[in-house]
């Protein structure tokens, strides 16, 4: 379970409560243009040591399978996962 | 029973936030959460995390979080824990995240009153050295030599002329039930701290050290191994306290070079040699008194 990046965005007051309280986990817009470099795991490399999982600010690198993928939809591209790995699996590369 | 990354709940509850890239405050507050659970109310006051967690309509918390006034992080808490006992509950944490500046300065009396009253709440300090999101203003926190925009570094006054308060041994002298320094550079003690803090009754407080790297100067991408880098060369240092009693958690025998460190940082940029000498001789008096008054482990 984690916040997840809604279809819809409230725009008009009946959508907005009344309550001063909101949905949890409410996501409207991405963070990946933010991005100049992206992460790229190299799955042959991945011991699955989950470093890059435990230090990553964003929390965009999850399980799967053993190894790590990238929920590219909110990673800035800081590269402290790059740093981190000491399998020397995740390379970086240019946003076109 | 220590906690380790591969039984950490897999679950997200600080996500899509619109921190810097590299943020420490925001994996502190991820990772704490990740311990804790969606049991935990969190109060964030007003600082960097509320400034980046809440952008109506995207809110970014996945568990209950409210924001409170800046002053008053450990008050909201003291609320929401005595609210949810007069329910009935009985299975959740109240857990706070205030910066530096909204525990050290703006929100100690608060801080100060819940210790006293002994409320059963965690207040975590995310501790990344000056007010942040509102343009890297000095706080009382703000290490000695560092360029902030209200203790600029020029021809006279080489940045902040204060040393650092020392805030965990501030909470410590409360008689608080537990304290605790860690940092994210130091991910599994950081961890374990929150863990024995969720298990503990009465107030427990723990200081996180967390770069920021818009406000120290340094790439995104290096913001753990400067955390680390911090612990390694004696400027920060990992300590609980616990039944009256300090106890050092990692007493490093041979310090990394200071320079080194002070180099990686355009906040340090300007100093000089003799700044950097009595940067020295603080750190060197202050584990000269950690060494005698803590309980080494």
């Amino acid at each position: 379970m984690k916040p997840y990046l809604r279809d819809h965005t409230p725009v008009l007051l009946s959508e907005i409560p009344d309550a001063p309280s909101y949905e949890a986990g409410f996501l409207v817009s991405k963070n990946a243009g933010w991005r100049s470099t992206r992460p790229v795991i190299d799955t042959e490399k991945c011991t699955g040591c989950l470093m890059c999982y435990l230090h990553c600010p964003e929390g965009v690198i999850y399980k799967a399978g053993g190894k790590v993928a990238v929920d590219y939809d909110f990673c800035k591209g800081c590269g402290i996962c790059v740093r981190i790995c000491r399998a020397g699996a995740i390379e970086t590369e240019a946003e076109r | 029973m220590s906690i380790n990354v591969r039984d950490l709940n897999e679950s997200e509850f600080f996500y899509g936030h619109k921190a810097c890239a590299g943020c420490g405050g925001s994996l502190a507050v991820r990772i704490a959460l990740k311990v804790l659970g969606e049991r935990s109310v969190a109060v964030l006051p007003a600082g960097c995390m509320s400034a980046v967690g809440f952008n109506f309509p995207q809110l970014c918390f996945a568990n209950n979080a409210i924001i409170s006034t800046f002053a008053g992080t450990a008050s909201m808490l003291t609320g929401i824990e005595a609210g949810l006992r007069a329910k009935g509950v009985s299975d959740f944490h109240a857990v706070g995240f205030a910066g530096d500046g909204g525990t050290a300065d703006i929100g100690l009396q608060a801080l100060s009153g819940a210790i006293d009253r002994n409320d059963n709440i965690i207040y975590i300090c995310y501790d990344n050295e000056a007010y942040m999101n509102t343009g890297i203003q000095k706080s009382s926190l703000t290490p000695f030599g560092a360029r902030t925009t209200t203790t600029p570094a020029g021809k006279n006054i080489r940045g902040n002329v204060k040393d650092k308060k020392n805030m965990f041994e501030i909470v410590a002298a409360h008689g608080i039930p537990y304290a605790a320094t860690a940092s994210i550079g130091y991910m599994n003690d950081f961890m374990n701290k929150v863990d024995k803090a969720s298990r503990i009754h009465g107030t427990k407080y723990i200081h996180v050290m967390a770069p920021c790297p818009t406000g120290w100067g340094h790439e995104p991408c290096e913001t753990v191994e400067i955390a680390k880098e911090a612990v390694d060369c004696g400027l920060w240092y990992l300590a609980e306290y616990e039944d009256s009693e300090y106890i050092l958690n990692r007493n490093v025998k041979d310090f990394t070079d200071i320079s080194q460190y002070l180099r990686k940082q355009s906040r340090f940029r300007h100093l000089r040699d003799e700044d950097i000498e009595y940067i020295t001789k603080s750190r060197d008096a202050k584990w000269n008194e950690i060494r005698t008054k803590y309980k080494t482990v």
